[in-house]
């Protein structure tokens, strides 16, 4: 069957139901102590370093995970890199039982239970996948490779960065907001998306904090006045678009009123080969990245 | 025991039944109004009863939609044409129904003499004003927290007959609830729940005969399709649709593989007086993306079935998939069409092809691809397409089109009889499949795999395509931005109505695929649409977000 697990992850997350009030008490009252419960019996992995439980475990990963953390854990189009030590939503085994088995609000990640991921995982189930997260995780941290502080020089000033990536607050709107990508995305896919950015986003960059796909597609349109404008796609449907042009203005169109309306998964960021951005300084932004988003913003 | 939260009052009982006699004495007159249209209906009807007759002759009705399809053929067509392709353009929303559930709201209501009855997620029901959208009552089925739904709390909606309707429920029941106040009149269990077994289709009502199949291929159930008493909720017979030892067939499940071979019935079937046959399709064997263990054909896996609906005996199969390794379930709606002498069932099957079956015998006559295949490159003697070996899921991961969501799924396609195309949500994207090994446990999750997303440059998209059942070939296409989980309704106003994943609600002219009108419903439509009319007025209805959605000329 597993008739819908993707769109599961791309859409709406299920809107709370309207009860009655008194009801509403008593259906809160009831989820306060059973969630009491529930914490107190599940914060600490039963399982914690078995290596048999890592391996069902990574068979439950691979069968409900990895479509979107990818078949290692190292982050997919759309989930991020577990093997980090450092996650965005908490390291703990109490708030990775929690943000597995209830999801996490505002993200695309679903609860593991009926009608979110696939076809439901039981509380040994994810303290499996939890136990084989802990087996791949790697315990350094990643930052240290590079000079975090020259990278976040570079990150606003030579290489251009911050003309259109926001990190904490500050930058450009036009590419995604890096502020949390450090703590969720691989070296390697960071290092890939500063070398080929067109490649990722042929598969789409989502934000975690968006309940819709946005993949930066680069857009170009002429107006029915014969204004042209370029710029990347905030969202669209089969009747219109919503874009941002490349000085960060917002447009709203009907494509049929278009004169013309091209789309292309070329990204409109520059390629940084070698040349551009020596191994060094590459490094070096990375680190900025990592550290950035590792300290939970402030920089 | 079960419990109905809304509608238990005594109040709100008063208020049904002040609002069934209103409708009662209104009807008459809008029935009269309606015959003054310009449509073509029978003479109106005293009583609010679906007879078995009724029900066989559900054209002779056009205004009312009166099973899952719509008609027993599974045409969802609707011979209503007051709205067409000269004034769908000016279409407009009269009412929305908000069901307040979450997840995926997948139902096609029913409409019977002004009232409408639907479902919603949680196995909500509830009875409706057709003109307003107004509740009259509604029914939520109590369920259990240990319930197995593999793939969201849906339901697709309910059959009526009588002064009853029957809802089939994801806790394993089949409830019958009287038609006028909501009340269970019966509640049967048809399996244990926790081992996986759950119902998310309408039933089908043959006769007096209340038809269920049963979902649960994601838990290593063994699948059944039955039948229920619809008076007193006896069961009458039931169908494994895994052969048990010393039955043909059986010797196509390696060893004991064929106790947990899954093998549901999880979409609504079809039914053909002519020769009192009814015809459904069952999904994947289990587990879904992982042969080794259960060698063989794996019957009837991925399979057509006639069945006679008095006893369940098996008349013939078809099987579309052979030793699935994909999860192409063959739960599409298998529609029956006619063309002068030959009587056959089209299907566009999750797995690419479009097949055409002789249903007088099951003999296959055409398998045509509509979507990109991969998993299949030969054809046997017959024309049955067969699978490759090289297609097979690996540790490491191997790409397959269509992907494990399949090149469609479980939405309807429909037939228009006017055009004599059959109309088809394609999608096209493929997956890597790779290997998960995983034991067996009553209840749990047993698929043996897992898939992802493959990494081309080009995005998943998806297509409404119009197909010629007599060649297989394409007509016309209209692309989707990605790939689409809304049904087909075509109509006789010229028109087929389909959904997007992006919310949009289109009607599209059935000749030539142009859009004609569109409404954005601010959520994706998971569902397939129907129409219906009272007052003389036509109403096109679909479920979007966690809303049901009506339709209408200004």
């Amino acid at each position: 069957m597993f008739a819908l697990r993707r769109d599961v992850l791309l859409k709406f997350s299920p809107k709370p139901q309207k009860r009655l009030a008194i009801a509403a008490g008593i259906i809160v009252l009831a989820l306060l102590s059973a969630g009491g419960l529930r914490l107190e019996a599940q914060e600490k992995n039963p399982y914690a370093g078995d290596a048999k439980v890592a391996k069902l475990g990574e068979y439950q990963f691979r069968s409900n995970c990895a479509f979107c953390h990818g078949l290692g854990a190292q982050g997919g189009g759309r989930g991020p890199d577990l093997t980090r030590a450092q996650k965005h939503h908490g390291n703990t085994d109490a708030e990775l039982f929690h943000n597995i088995h209830d999801g996490i609000a505002g993200t695309a990640m679903p609860a593991a239970t009926n009608g979110g991921i696939g076809v439901g995982m039981s509380d040994e189930e994810i303290w499996q996948v939890i136990t084989y997260i802990r087996s791949v995780e790697k315990k350094a941290s990643a930052a240290e490779t590079g000079d975090a502080a020259h990278g976040k020089e570079l990150f606003y000033g030579a290489t251009g960065c911050g003309t259109c990536h926001m990190m904490n607050g500050k930058g450009g709107r036009l590419g995604p907001d890096l502020s949390s990508t450090g703590a969720s995305r691989s070296v390697e896919y960071l290092t890939e998306s500063l070398r080929n950015p067109s490649k990722r986003l042929a598969q789409g960059i989502s934000e975690p904090l968006k309940d819709f796909s946005q993949e930066y597609e680069t857009v170009t349109v002429v107006t029915s006045d014969g204004t042209k404008l370029q710029g990347v796609v905030l969202n669209e449907d089969s009747f219109t678009v919503q874009m941002l042009d490349t000085r960060e203005q917002l447009h709203a169109f009907e494509k049929s009123k278009l004169r013309s309306y091209v789309k292309t998964r070329e990204s409109l960021m520059p390629a940084y080969d070698a040349k551009a951005l020596p191994e060094k300084e590459l490094k070096d932004i990375i680190a900025f990245l990592l550290a950035a988003s590792e300290k939970g913003g402030g920089q | 025991m079960k419990t109905r939260s809304m509608s238990a009052g005594s109040k709100s009982r008063f208020l049904a039944a002040l609002v069934m006699t209103v409708l009662g004495t209104a009807k008459a007159l809008c029935v009269v109004a309606f015959a003054a249209a310009t449509l073509s209906l029978s003479p109106p009807r005293a009583s609010a009863q679906v007879s078995a007759e009724r029900l066989l002759n559900s054209s002779k009705e056009p205004q009312n939609w009166l099973m899952y399809s719509g008609d027993y053929a599974g045409h969802r067509f609707s011979a209503l044409n007051q709205i067409n392709v000269a004034n769908v353009a000016t279409l407009v929303p009269k009412w929305a129904y908000q069901t307040m559930a979450g997840g995926k709201f997948e139902a096609t209501p029913l409409v019977v003499d002004g009232i409408l009855y639907g479902t919603g997620q949680d196995d909500r029901v509830y009875a409706l004003d057709a003109r307003s959208g107004r509740p009259i009552w509604q029914y939520q089925q109590t369920l259990p927290a240990d319930i197995r739904p593999c793939c969201g709390r849906v339901n697709r909606g309910l059959a009526i007959f009588g002064d009853k309707v029957f809802v089939a429920t994801l806790d394993a029941h089949v409830v019958a609830l009287d038609s006028k106040t909501g009340n269970v009149v019966w509640d049967a269990t048809a399996a244990e729940h926790a081992k996986g077994y759950s119902f998310t289709l309408a039933p089908l009502v043959i006769k007096n005969l209340v038809l269920v199949g049963v979902s649960g291929g994601e838990y290593g159930i063994r699948g059944f399709i039955e039948a229920y008493d619809a008076a007193t909720g006896a069961r009458k017979w039931r169908f494994y649709t895994i052969p048990g030892p010393g039955e043909p067939g059986h010797d196509s499940w390696e060893g004991d593989s064929w106790k947990i071979g899954g093998s549901p019935a999880w979409i609504t079937g079809t039914y053909d007086p002519a020769t009192n046959t009814t015809f459904w399709t069952t999904g994947n064997p289990s587990p879904s993306n992982r042969g080794e263990g259960r060698a063989g054909d794996n019957l009837y896996s991925n399979s057509l079935l006639a069945l006679d609906p008095a006893t369940g005996k098996l008349k013939w199969h078809f099987q579309f998939t052979q030793h699935d390794e994909h999860d192409y379930d063959a739960t599409q709606v298998p529609v029956m069409i006619d063309d002068g002498e030959r009587k056959w069932i089209a299907q566009a099957n999750r797995n690419g092809f479009f097949y055409v079956v002789d249903r007088t015998n099951g003999k296959l006559i055409s398998a045509t691809s509509y979507a990109k295949v991969s998993w299949s490159t030969s054809k046997d003697a017959n024309g049955r397409p067969v699978p490759d070996k090289a297609g097979s899921p690996t540790p490491e991961g191997n790409r397959v089109c269509p992907g494990a969501l399949g090149a469609t799924n479980w939405m309807s396609p429909t037939y228009d009889p006017q055009t004599k195309l059959f109309y088809v949500t394609a999608r096209e994207q493929c997956d890597i499949f790779a290997t998960a090994p995983q034991p067996y446990e009553a209840g749990h999750a047993y698929y043996g795999s897992a898939y992802f997303p493959n990494d081309e440059t080009q995005p998943f998209w998806g297509a409404l395509r119009a197909l010629d059942p007599a060649t297989g070939k394409l007509k016309w296409e209209w692309k989707h931005s990605s790939p689409a989980w809304a049904g087909v309704l075509s109509t006789a106003g010229g028109l087929v109505f389909t959904g997007d994943a992006e919310g949009n609600f289109i009607a599209l002219e059935a000749a030539s695929g142009k859009v004609l009108w569109h409404f954005q419903c601010g959520a994706s439509v998971f569902a397939s649409p129907m129409s219906f009319a009272i007052d003389g007025k036509q109403y096109v209805a679909v479920a979007a977000g966690s809303a049901l959605f009506a339709f209408g000329l200004p």
